[in-house]
């Protein structure tokens, strides 16, 4: 246990901790925006899986890891394409539909892959770009500012959502769409369109999320994300539909998720147990749910396709 | 049917990107399926646990909750089943199957009663907590293979991959052609796809579930418990799941339960694949054996696929992804399509069709709610 507390073991931790979070924290943060327009998207984990190899070949291919961040938000721009003319513009029960998206992201990646790559090879990840001045801090340096791109692209899209959200007339029409879909019709707001903008917006930001994991790992298997594009979903639920909860669930993912790893190296936990602890996140979720369930409430039209009245 | 038909299309269009003739791979598909009988005893077995989640899933759905843990509630099923028969192999095979095939429905109900009473009496979003549920049941899985229950014979020599001791022969399901792998499991899943469409049109309790996916507010009005109702619809849900977690332990060639550390490496995914067969079947519990049986064959054909055509087989989860959204994607045409039929039929069109507001559309894939017969 004294060796769990050294510094330099909590720093890694932490600092892995919140590098795990990012691929949670993007996708969760478009499934946000998606929600809070009435849109449930259950297809998130297999839009990450499609994105990550997406991103994981061409930077294969080309060894450009920036034109792989790019094709990640592509792919999942057009997975996007097709959540949206499925969950808004055919008005598909959502508690469904995003299973077959989600059963298509799985095995069209598995497919792609082992058609295309066959076995796994490793790729270069994003170098750390340290933050000048502040990254030479002690212990908070290394925690905090030596990340790559895309986890400080993550944590700046939390304010810039929440603003985008409560503060801009773009935010207000997400929401009252989300609320009150008739109303904000009778007002005038196409309600087709806000929610095909944030549908496509979330999307992209799951197809990022799956750049983000390959990226990280360097690597892309079958079944990569292995359920956590749901996680991120539930994560929504958890932060009760706004970009700071998100953040703060999504952090305590990476945190549990980093300590974890850290005491299965460190062999303070026994491998057995360690499945046990893997366990404690999805138990606390649903503890969180029941919480949540109580104290919030969902967007009201959230799931609900809106039908316009003969 | 529709439906189908593209994600056929769409099917052979990805064949033919990869380089593969379609018809060719779509004849070895067919021919590994259906072709003898050795193919047919392999879709039938393949289905089995298909139909036990699909009628699940039908059941739920008629009481307007939507089961996405079929893979928890498997799984939860399987570990109840492997444990029981670990615990008791001196037992005669006719008292010790039932009671194994039983602690696999209460392995599944428990994993399925525990979300449905989340949302009955907290109102928590079934879909979530029955995700949660599945990684939960993951978790435990791979602590017990890899812990308590691991044959350390399997771990240290032979095969390297976490599982138990060869479960009691007991507790084999008996094969019902000699020559062939086909066990009795596919007529476990029969008697149970009967069961459930007795339960849901013939009996007090099948009208309630009926009633209080169509209404809540109405179910609570006319003095139902609709709460105890919601719980029991998710519990009958995963009880069925369980069933199926069982029967794929005792129907399988090695008669042990093994883990990839997935709980797809133990479902091969039926928790998923049983929402589309259910979905195919009309979320009709008779019509969900049939359409097993096609999605069955998909699956088993899928491993021809990659033999003869040198197309992995996720292609196969892939167009099964396609032919759900496909049909929730139909669900809209087709109401229209009703729709203009009453429209044509009717001289005046001035009172608002009912099945068109907005409440409705919470129930729409309700596909017509047909009654006995």
């Amino acid at each position: 246990m004294s060796e769990f507390l050294t510094v330099s073991v909590l720093t890694a931790t932490v600092a892995s901790g919140i590098r795990l979070s990012a691929p949670f924290l993007l996708a969760a943060l478009g499934e946000t925006l998606g929600q809070r327009s009435g849109v449930l998207n259950l297809g998130v984990d297999g839009i990450m899986l499609v994105g990550a190899f997406g991103s994981y070949y061409t930077v294969l291919q080309t060894g450009n890891l920036w034109l792989g961040v790019l094709v990640g938000v592509a792919v999942g721009l057009s997975m996007g394409v097709l959540t949206a003319v499925v969950n808004v513009s055919f008005r598909a029960q959502q508690g469904i539909s995003g299973i077959g998206i989600y059963l298509f992201g799985l095995g069209m990646s598995d497919l792609l892959f082992q058609k295309l790559v066959g076995t796994p090879r490793p790729i270069s990840s994003l170098p750390a770009l340290e933050i000048p001045l502040l990254g030479d801090l002690p212990v908070v340096g290394s925690m905090l500012f030596r990340h790559n791109a895309l986890v400080y692209a993550a944590i700046a899209l939390v304010p810039i959502l929440a603003f985008v959200l409560n503060r801009t007339t773009y935010g207000t029409n997400v929401r009252a769409v989300g609320e009150n879909p008739e109303a904000a019709d009778s007002m005038g707001v196409s309600v087709a369109g806000i929610r095909w903008s944030a549908v496509l917006v979330g999307c992209a930001l799951a197809g990022l999320a799956g750049t983000a994991l390959a990226i990280e790992l360097g690597i892309f298997q079958q079944n990569l994300t292995s359920g956590q594009g749901f996680i991120a979903i539930a994560l929504v639920y958890f932060g009760a539909w706004r970009p700071t909860g998100v953040l703060a669930g999504s952090l305590l993912y990476g945190m549990v998720a980093a300590t974890v790893l850290q005491w299965k190296t460190l062999g303070i936990i026994p491998r057995s147990a360690s499945d046990l602890a893997a366990m404690a996140p999805a138990v606390l979720t649903i503890l969180a749910l029941v919480v949540v369930a109580r104290r919030f409430r969902q967007p009201t039209a959230l799931g609900r396709p809106y039908e316009r009245e003969a | 049917m529709l439906a189908a038909v593209g994600a056929l299309l769409v099917g052979a269009a990805m064949l033919w990107m990869f380089g593969a003739d379609p018809l060719e791979g779509y004849r070895a598909m067919l021919v590994a399926a259906f072709g003898s009988g050795d193919a047919l005893a392999a879709t039938a077995i393949k289905a089995a646990p298909l139909v036990l989640v699909g009628v699940g899933i039908t059941i739920a759905f008629r009481a307007n909750v939507i089961n996405i843990g079929g893979e928890g509630q498997m799984v939860a099923g399987g570990l109840l089943a492997a444990v029981t028969a670990l615990a008791l192999p001196d037992l005669p095979a006719p008292i010790l199957l039932p009671l194994v095939l039983l602690a696999g429905a209460v392995g599944g109900a428990v994993w399925g009663g525990i979300p449905g009473a989340l949302k009955a009496y907290f109102e928590v979003n079934e879909i979530l907590s029955t995700i949660m549920m599945n990684i939960v049941a993951v978790q435990v899985m791979n602590f017990l293979l890899r812990g308590p229950l691991l044959d350390t014979a399997q771990i240290s020599g032979l095969s390297r991959v976490p599982q138990t001791e060869r479960l009691s022969p007991n507790a084999d399901l008996p094969i019902l052609i000699q020559g062939t792998r086909l066990h009795a499991g596919v007529i476990v899943a029969i008697l149970a796809a009967v069961a459930a469409y007795v339960l849901l049109w013939r009996t007090t309790l099948g009208f309630r579930l009926r009633a209080v996916g169509l209404s809540p507010d109405a179910a609570r009005y006319a003095g139902m418990p609709v709460r105890r109702t919601i719980t029991l619809a998710l519990a009958l849900a995963g009880a069925l799941a369980g069933l199926g977690g069982a029967v794929l332990v005792l129907g399988s060639v090695s008669h042990r339960m093994v883990t990839d550390g997935t709980a797809t490496g133990f479902t091969g995914a039926a928790g998923f694949n049983g929402i589309v067969a259910a979905l195919f079947g009309a979320l009709h519990p008779l019509l969900t054996i049939l359409s097993s049986f096609v999605f069955g064959g998909l699956l088993v054909g899928g491993i021809a696929l990659q033999r003869v055509v040198q197309v992995p087989s996720s292609l196969i989860v892939a167009l099964n992804g396609l032919v759900v959204v496909f049909v929730v994607s139909s669900e809209l045409l087709r109401r229209r399509m009703r729709l203009q039929a009453v429209e044509i039929g009717r001289t005046d069109a001035g009172e608002p069709e009912p099945g068109t507001g907005a409440r409705e559309s919470s129930v729409q894939l309700r596909i017509s709610d047909r009654g006995p017969g």
